[in-house]
C-alpha cells in the first residue's frame, strides 16, 4: 500500500517534470504542417539557432547548481559581451582575432559585475531570481549611461560608422559584417543543403565536457553542497557565500563570451536592445527543456533550444496562415516564454508542497495499518 | 600521546547563565579514553548546554562564554568554534540530520574533506579545482562503515534513505575523521527502530574497543544500561549522580532525574478535582495524527472535561506540543475533533476560534505577538476580528470603526489583573520583556473569551515570578470564567501544582493519564515509556 503510493507519487513526479517538454512537442507537431516549411528549411534553422544559443544557455547550468535558480545575472554577462564587441568593431579588429579579443575584453567586465551581482543576491538569499531581473535592469541603466553618453566623449571611439552623429553615443545599430558568422564558417560543412557551424558546435561542445569536469571537481561538489543545503554546507565548513558568490561569476562570464558568439552570427548588435530579453529567452528555453529551478541538466538545454526555436519557427507561420496576420507569431512567441517561465515557477511550489503534504499522508496510513493490526 | 595517566577528557567547575539565569553550576564530568558515558536527565537539565559548551559551539561564545575549564589529554583547550573541536577530535552527532539530502552517503560522509587530485587548471586557479577521488572517497567511506560495524549502503541518496540510515551516515562521517578521539551523540536513537538502536548499541561497543570514547545522551535508560560504563545524571544545571553502570539501575535513575522534592504535597487545585470527575466530556479527540516536524503525533485519543484543567506532559520532541497546534489547524492534522457534540474540522483555525476555542502559542514571538503594534492592538486585535467586538457601528454596520475607549478599558484592565509590567497600554510588544510578552498573550487569548483554552508552555524561558503569576491568573481564569483549559508543558512539577489530571504523551502517544496528585516517579515513568 505504502510503497505503490510512493511509486505513483514519483510517476507523478517524473510526469509533472516531462510536461512542459510534452506540451512544447504537441504544439509543435500540430504548427509544422498548418506551417508548410520545408523540412530542410526547418532543419538548417534549428541548427543555426543551436548554434548560436546554446552556449548562452550552457551558462546558466552553474547557478543553478550552487542553488541559486534561474538567473538573471547571465543578462549582465551579455551586456559586458557587447561592450567588447563595440570596442572591438571600433578598432577595426575583424574575423576570429576580433572574436577572442571581444571576449577577452568582455572577461573582466563580466567577474566585476558578476561580483556585484553575487553579492547582492547573498543579501537576498531563495528570492535570487527577481532579485537578479531587477539588477539586470539596474545594470542596463549603467550600461545604456556608459553606451550612449561615455562613449566617444570618455572612451575613444573614432569611428563615426558607429558613432551618434552628435560626436558621442553609439548608435542603434552596430554592424558586425567584418566578424559576420566567421566562427561559424571556420570549418565549413554542408550536409544536404543543411549547413553546419562545425567550430560553433564544437565550442560548445567543449564547454559541455568543462561543465561536466567541473561537477567533479571540489568546488563543483562544494556548489552542489551549497545548492541543497546552505546550512549543511557551512556546519561543515565550506565557505557558503564565496561559493555562491563564484558561481555567479562563472555565469556571468560564460555568458559574455556566449553573447559574443550569438552575435557574430547575427551580424550586428542592436546596442541598446540585444540584451534585454536574452536573459528571459534563455530562461524560457531551458524550461522548456524540461529544466526547473533547482535541477537542470546539458540535456535539458538542447532539447530545450530545438523545442523552444522549433515553436519560434513554426508559430509565427501557422499563426499567419490561421489568422492572415504574420504579427501575431511575434506577439506568441512572448507570451509563450513568460507563460513557460510563469507554469515552471508554479509547479516548483506545489511540487515542494506535495512533497511536504506527502508526509502527512504517510502519518496517517501508517496509523490506518496500525488500526487493521490491533 | 596520553600525557601521563590524565583522562582524555576533563571538564572542571563548568559554570555557565544566560543573561543571569544560571543553567549549569559547578559542573565536572571526566571520560577516559574508550569509555562509553551516559548522560541523563530531563528537558532543560542542561546536557545540551553542557555539550555546546564541549563543542565550541557560537551560541556560547554569543551569550557570554562560560566559566571553568575544559582539559584534554591534561592541557587547557578553549574552542572558538565547532571547528576547532573537531580539529582538537572531538565529533558530535546532532538531533538534527546534518546532511545534503540529494548527496549519497558516501558523498555526506566526505562532505568538504574528499579526497582530491591535483590537476592543470587546479594548478593555476587553486585547489577548489582539484578533482574529487571517488576511488578514494569510496575507499575511505567504506573504512569509516566497517569501523562502525553497521551495513549502510554506500550509493544510496539521503533522501531515498530510512531515518535510521540517515543516523547511520552521520555517525560515519564522525568516524571517517582520523582525528576523532571524543564521539558526542546525541539522543542518537530517538528516531531509529528497535533493530536498528541494537545495532547502534552493538556497534558503539565496538568503537569504544578501538579505544574511541563516547558520551551518549539517551532518554532510554535500558540503552544507557547495557552499553555505557558510567552514568551521569544531570537536574537544574546540577551532576546529582555520577555512577558505574553496575552499581545503579533504571529505577534509581528515574527517581534521580526526575525526583526533586518527591514529598511535596500536590496541586492546590486537585482539592476539588474529584467533583469534576462526574462533569461531561467537552472535548473529544479521537485518533488523531499531526505532522507538526520535531513533534509528530500518532493516534491520539484524548477526553477533556467541561471545567477541569487538563495538563499534557512529556519529553521534548515526543509530540505533545503537536496536538494543540494540530488541534487548532497550525499544522497538517487528520482525525476527528468533537466539541460540545459538534465535530470541528481540522485545519482550519478560523473554525476552531469560531467555536470559541484559544490557543496560546508556544512561538510567543512568531504566533503570539504582533511584535512592532502596541499592547493594546495586540490583546484586542483577536477578538474584534474574529468576534466583531470593540467595534462601533455606523450607517448600519457599513462602516465599522475601532471602539479605542473600550480598547484601552481591557487593556488596563489585563494590565493590572496581570501585572504587566509596561510604560502604558500604547507600548510595543517588542519592548517587553520575556515574561510579560507572555502574559500579554494570555490577556490576548483571555480576551476572546473563549469556552476551550489551549496553551502552550506558558511559562518556558520566564523568571519564577513571573511563572508563579502566569500559573495563577490560568487558574483563576478557568475557576471564576469556568473555562476549560489545556495546559501544555515541559514541566512536571508544574503541571503537578495547577492541573487536575496529566496526560503524558509519549513516542506521540499518550502513555497515560493520571491524577495531579500522582507522585513524580509514576509520571515520569510514563514519559520514559514509549520514547522514540
Amino acid at each position: 500500500m505504502n510503497e505503490k503510493t510512493m511509486r505513483k507519487a514519483k510517476f507523478g513526479a517524473f510526469l509533472s517534470r516531462a510536461s512542459v517538454p510534452m506540451m512544447f512537442i504537441i504544439i509543435c507537431a500540430l504548427c509544422i504542417p498548418i506551417a508548410g516549411l520545408s523540412p530542410n528549411y526547418l532543419v538548417n534553422e534549428i541548427v543555426t539557432r543551436m548554434g548560436r544559443n546554446s552556449f548562452l544557455i550552457l551558462s546558466l547550468l552553474i547557478p543553478i547548481m550552487a542553488g541559486m535558480g534561474l538567473n538573471f545575472g547571465m543578462t549582465l554577462g551579455a551586456m559586458a559581451g557587447e561592450i567588447g564587441l563595440i570596442l572591438v568593431s571600433d578598432w577595426q579588429i575583424v574575423g576570429i582575432p576580433g572574436m577572442v579579443l571581444a571576449m577577452i575584453i568582455s572577461v573582466p567586465i563580466s567577474i566585476l559585475l558578476g561580483l556585484f551581482c553575487g553579492k547582492i543576491l547573498n543579501m537576498a538569499k531563495g528570492r535570487e531570481m527577481i532579485t537578479s531581473y531587477i539588477i539586470s535592469y539596474f545594470i542596463n541603466g549603467v550600461y545604456q549611461l556608459v553606451v550612449l553618453y561615455l562613449m566617444g566623449s570618455v572612451i575613444p571611439i573614432k569611428h563615426g560608422s558607429i558613432k551618434l552623429p552628435r560626436g558621442y553615443g553609439i548608435r542603434n545599430t552596430v554592424s558586425l559584417l567584418n566578424m559576420r558568422q566567421h566562427l561559424d564558417n571556420l570549418i565549413p560543412l554542408n550536409i544536404k543543403g543543411v549547413k553546419v557551424p562545425v567550430a560553433t558546435f564544437i565550442v560548445i561542445a567543449v564547454l559541455c565536457l568543462v561543465i561536466v569536469w567541473f561537477r567533479r571537481t571540489k568546488l563543483g561538489q562544494d556548489m552542489r553542497a551549497v545548492g541543497q543545503d546552505m546550512e549543511v554546507a557551512r556546519d561543515a565548513g565550506i565557505n557558503v557565500e564565496r561559493t555562491r558568490i563564484i558561481s555567479i561569476i562563472i555565469s556571468t562570464v560564460l555568458a559574455g563570451i556566449g553573447m559574443v558568439i550569438y552575435l557574430q552570427n547575427m551580424g550586428n548588435i542592436a546596442t541598446y536592445s540585444a540584451h534585454s530579453q536574452i536573459g528571459m529567452f534563455c530562461i524560457a528555453a531551458l524550461l522548456v527543456g524540461g529544466a526547473s529551478v533547482d535541477k537542470a541538466s546539458i540535456g535539458n538545454v538542447f532539447l530545450g533550444v530545438i523545442l523552444f526555436h522549433l515553436m519560434f519557427i513554426v508559430a509565427p507561420r501557422a499563426g499567419a496562415y490561421i489568422t492572415g496576420d504574420s504579427m501575431i507569431g511575434e506577439y506568441f512567441r512572448v507570451f509563450v516564454s513568460y507563460a513557460v517561465i510563469t507554469i515552471a515557477l508554479v509547479m516548483y511550489e506545489t511540487n515542494k508542497r506535495r512533497v511536504k503534504s506527502m508526509e502527512g499522508e504517510r502519518l496517517r496510513l501508517d496509523q490506518e495499518k496500525e488500526g487493521k493490526d490491533e | 600521546m596520553n600525557n601521563g595517566n590524565a583522562p582524555l577528557l576533563e571538564m572542571r567547575n563548568i559554570k555557565k547563565d544566560f543573561f543571569g539565569n544560571q543553567v549549569l553550576t559547578d559542573i565536572n564530568l571526566t571520560v577516559h579514553e574508550g569509555e562509553v558515558v551516559g548522560l541523563v536527565g530531563e528537558n532543560g537539565a542542561g546536557k545540551s548546554t553542557l555539550m555546546r559548551i564541549l563543542f565550541g559551539a557560537d551560541m556560547i561564545r554569543e551569550t557570554g562564554g562560560y566559566g571553568g575549564e575544559v582539559l584534554l589529554n591534561g592541557q587547557k583547550v578553549q574552542f572558538n568554534s565547532p571547528f576547532d573541536a573537531i580539529e582538537a577530535g572531538i565529533g558530535m552527532v546532532h538531533q538534527e540530520f546534518s546532511l545534503i539530502p540529494g548527496f549519497s552517503t558516501t558523498e555526506n560522509i566526505l562532505l568538504n574533506r574528499e579526497p582530491v587530485k591535483k590537476n592543470l587548471v587546479s594548478e593555476v586557479f587553486g585547489d577548489r579545482m582539484n578533482t574529487l577521488n571517488r576511488t578514494m572517497m569510496d575507499e575511505r567511506a567504506a573504512n569509516a562503515i566497517e569501523m562502525m560495524g553497521v551495513k549502510v549502503d554506500r550509493k544510496m541518496i539521503i533522501s531515498d534513505m530510512p531515518v535510521g540510515h540517515k543516523q547511520f551516515t552521520e555517525i560515519a562521517r564522525e568516524l571517517s575523521k582520523e582525528q576523532l578521539k571524543l564521539l558526542i551523540l546525541d539522543e542518537p536513537t530517538a528516531v531509529l527502530t528497535e533493530k536498528e538502536a541494537d545495532a547502534l548499541l552493538e556497534s558503539i561497543r565496538g568503537m569504544a574497543k578501538r579505544g574511541i570514547a563516547i558520551i551518549f545522551i539517551t532518554h532510554r535508560l535500558q540503552e544507557i544500561m547495557a552499553v555505557c560504563d558510567k552514568v551521569v545524571v544531570m537536574r537544574d544545571g546540577y551532576v546529582v549522580s555520577e555512577e558505574a553502570s553496575s552499581n545503579t539501575s533504571t529505577a534509581i535513575i528515574t527517581r534521580q532525574m526526575v525526583g526533586r522534592d518527591v514529598d511535596q504535597p500536590a496541586s492546590a487545585a486537585s482539592s476539588d478535582a474529584e467533583e469534576k470527575k462526574d462533569a461531561p466530556v467537552i472535548l473529544s479527540v479521537k485518533r488523531l495524527w499531526v505532522d507538526m516536524p520535531g513533534e509528530t503525533v500518532r493516534d491520539v485519543s484524548l477526553d477533556v472535561r467541561e471545567g477541569e484543567i487538563l495538563g499534557i506532559g512529556g519529553l521534548a520532541g515526543q509530540g505533545k506540543l503537536g496536538i494543540p497546534n494540530g488541534i487548532m489547524g497550525l499544522y497538517p492534522a487528520g482525525g476527528t475533533v468533537v466539541f460540545e457534540g459538534k465535530e470541528i474540522p481540522l485545519n482550519s483555525p478560523r473554525s476552531c476560534l469560531d467555536a470559541s476555542f484559544a490557543f496560546v502559542s508556544e512561538d510567543r514571538r512568531g504566533v503570539g505577538l504582533l511584535l512592532d503594534e502596541s499592547l493594546e492592538w495586540n490583546i484586542a486585535f483577536p477578538a474584534m476580528q474574529i468576534q466583531n467586538r470593540f467595534l462601533k457601528n455606523y450607517l448600519g454596520g457599513l462602516v465599522k470603526w475601532r471602539d479605542e475607549k473600550a480598547i484601552k478599558e481591557v487593556t488596563d484592565k489585563y494590565i493590572s489583573e496581570l501585572a504587566i509590567r509596561c510604560t502604558s497600554s500604547k507600548q510595543k510588544a517588542k519592548e517587553l520583556s520575556g515574561g510579560n510578552q507572555q502574559k500579554v498573550c494570555l490577556a490576548k487569548a483571555f480576551a476572546l473569551n473563549p469556552r476551550m483554552l489551549f496553551v502552550s508552555e506558558p511559562t518556558r524561558g520566564i523568571d519564577v515570578g513571573a511563572k508563579a503569576l502566569v500559573l495563577e491568573a490560568l487558574r483563576r481564569f478557568n475557576r471564576e470564567n469556568g473555562v476549560t483549559v489545556v495546559i501544555v508543558s515541559s514541566e512536571l512539577e508544574e503541571l503537578r501544582s495547577s492541573c487536575d489530571r496529566i496526560a503524558i504523551v509519549s513516542g506521540g502517544r499518550v502513555a497515560g493519564v493520571l491524577p495531579a496528585s500522582s507522585s513524580v516517579e509514576e509520571l515520569g515513568e510514563l514519559m520514559l515509556s514509549q520514547v522514540i
